[in-house]
């Protein structure tokens, strides 16, 4: 009843409108880079309804710049993380979660500290670290400092925690150790957990730039974000058709990802976020 | 039972050895190095490293660089945090509600948060382009003047802040949305019954009811007025004359362009005396103000 005049009254119009404006406003940036991706260059400052399309930008990106090993990084860089990141955080999530020993509430409130103190402030003395190491300009070198999260220990604790001790019992009295408890009863009941968290990481360090671009200096290397800074800088003398053509490369696989998945991507932001 | 109990404190600590390695070797270590590092003084070829008190401080109290980003810092905070809040509960009370087409428009609103920073900076610099930049195209239309937008130090920043406003209001939305969805739906219809307007509703049960969610959403906030520096070097590179550098990236910058890593690590203890300010204040507020004021 109440909702009848809230649905077709004056205002409830004007929300409307003003909820789509912005929408418009928050996909123009997307927009653009579709116009002038996919028109040829002289277009890229015209809008002209009638202009006509071409793929050709796309084909000169992708010849200017080594795009495809910078995707190739990218995906083993995501990759080495994710599976780092799930043995690290489960078996440390299952300690806080089910054992008792001293300091462990110590122990706990200094991983939740990584939460404030994240690898990007760290830049300075993680590059020293990576080069006693030998690592500078290597994939192992960007991946280390995020492989153990304390976002994701967090997360998997408190799902962990949620798990009936009963189900853990009964798998202790079939003679199951420690580890193939955490594998055969813990590991598959968090499963949505798991889903959540790794499409994160996965958004987070297919972005990430500041110390992908610190610790790498050759093609080799190189993930897609730092590639795309050096190929769109205005020292390269690429005009915008291209850079945008090239942006939307960078950008296809996740994009199109989220398109597919949009309900599990928000969900699992959703989920990562309410802890 | 004592026994058992022994086993788990060895299993315990036996599953928290691995992840403990990596966090000490790249968190905790990388912390305290940083912070003897700042009682030393950078060394050269000829000059070795020494410990210098601290110097290393005094000269970033005279440090007019710093103060100028410390400021602008301050400015990148308070312009993107209460817009990019109140554009994100905006955005979850719309996309929550009975708007049309609702699927594209949540759709549009978290579509900047799955994209790199990098890569839409690339097309935000188009934006701000003179001449035939969309802004200025668009401005003429009205009349104004074409405006180098990114080279006037009196507009760069706030050209910072409105690309980090439209990249981070859709992620909190998310939060909002997600907490919204936890409110009974029989207080609003009782709200209306009782003849309230859908600004007292909102302002007197939605809000309030939504303070654990904003105080979360303005932690993350804070930290990523100090975190998110990667638009800068596309957009900027902090100028003209560093008017819109931000503290991160001046570490960055005075680490491997100037590589003076005993000022860098000075001015990183700055970043992690503020990050520990928030943790405090977060310690501290949390419990109390959360709920109903």
């Amino acid at each position: 009843m109440s909702g009848m005049n809230r649905n077709t009254g004056l205002s409830f119009h004007l929300e409307t409108a003003a909820a789509w404006l912005l929408a418009f406003l928050w996909m123009l940036p997307l927009i653009y880079a579709f116009w002038s991706a996919f028109h040829p260059p002289e277009y890229a400052t015209k809008f002209d309804l009638f202009a006509p399309l071409s793929l050709e930008n796309f084909r000169v990106a992708w010849d200017q710049a080594p795009f495809a090993r910078y995707f190739l990084n990218t995906f083993m860089l995501v990759t080495v993380i994710l599976i780092a990141q799930f043995i690290l955080c489960t078996l440390a999530a299952y300690s806080f979660a089910r054992f008792d020993f001293p300091g462990k509430s110590i122990a706990f409130a200094l991983v939740l500290l990584q939460l404030m103190i994240m690898p990007e402030v760290l830049i300075v003395e993680n590059y020293v670290t990576m080069s006693k190491l030998n690592l500078v300009d290597t994939i192992t070198g960007v991946g280390l400092p995020y492989m153990a999260s304390a976002f994701g220990i967090f997360l998997l604790r408190q799902t962990f925690k949620t798990i009936p001790k009963e189900l853990e019992d009964a798998a202790r009295v079939e003679g199951c150790s420690t580890l193939q408890t955490l594998w055969k009863v813990y590991v598959p009941l968090a499963r949505s957990t798991y889903v959540a968290y790794g499409l994160v990481s996965v958004s987070y360090h297919w972005n990430n730039f500041l110390w992908p671009l610190v610790i790498t200096n050759s093609v080799n290397t190189r993930p897609l974000t730092v590639g795309l800074a050096i190929f769109g800088a205005p020292e390269s003398g690429v005009d915008w058709s291209v850079i945008t053509a090239g942006t939307l490369l960078a950008v296809a696989p996740l994009l199109v990802a989220f398109l597919l998945f949009q309900r599990q991507f928000v969900q699992s932001f959703m989920h990562a976020g309410i802890k | 039972m004592n026994r058992r109990l022994s086993k788990s404190h060895i299993y315990g600590w036996l599953l928290l050895m691995p992840a403990a390695i990596f966090l000490i070797a790249f968190t905790y270590y990388p912390t305290v190095a940083t912070l003897a590092k700042s009682f030393f003084s950078q060394g050269t070829a000829i000059k070795p490293s020494e410990f210098v008190g601290l110097e290393n401080f005094e000269s970033l109290l005279e440090d007019d660089i710093f103060w100028k980003i410390a400021w602008n810092n301050v400015v990148y905070a308070v312009g993107t945090i209460p817009i990019s809040i109140a554009l994100a509960i905006l955005m979850a009370v719309w996309v929550n509600g009975r708007l049309p087409l609702k699927s594209i428009v949540r759709m549009s609103y978290f579509t900047p948060t799955i994209l790199p920073m990098i890569a839409v900076a690339n097309i935000w610099l188009f934006f701000y382009t003179p001449d035939i930049g969309l802004i200025d195209q668009v401005s003429r239309n009205f009349g104004f003047a074409s405006h180098n937008w990114l080279g006037d130090p009196d507009t760069v920043l706030g050209c910072i802040i409105a690309i980090t406003i439209w990249k981070e209001a859709g992620f909190f939305m998310i939060f909002y949305l997600a907490a919204l969805q936890t409110l009974p739906p029989e207080l609003e219809e009782a709200a209306y019954l009782e003849g309230a307007s859908r600004w007292y509703y909102f302002r007197r049960v939605m809000f309030p009811l939504l303070m654990p969610t904003t105080l979360f959403v303005l932690i993350n906030a804070v930290i990523n007025s100090f975190k998110l520096v990667d638009q800068l070097f596309i957009l900027t590179k902090g100028g003209p004359d560093n008017a819109s550098s931000l503290l991160l990236y001046y570490i960055y910058e005075v680490a491997f362009s100037f590589l003076d890593q005993a000022y860098a690590s000075t001015l990183t203890v700055v970043l992690l005396a503020v990050l520990a300010l928030i943790a405090i204040g977060q310690f501290v507020f949390l419990d109390k103000r959360v709920h109903y004021r």
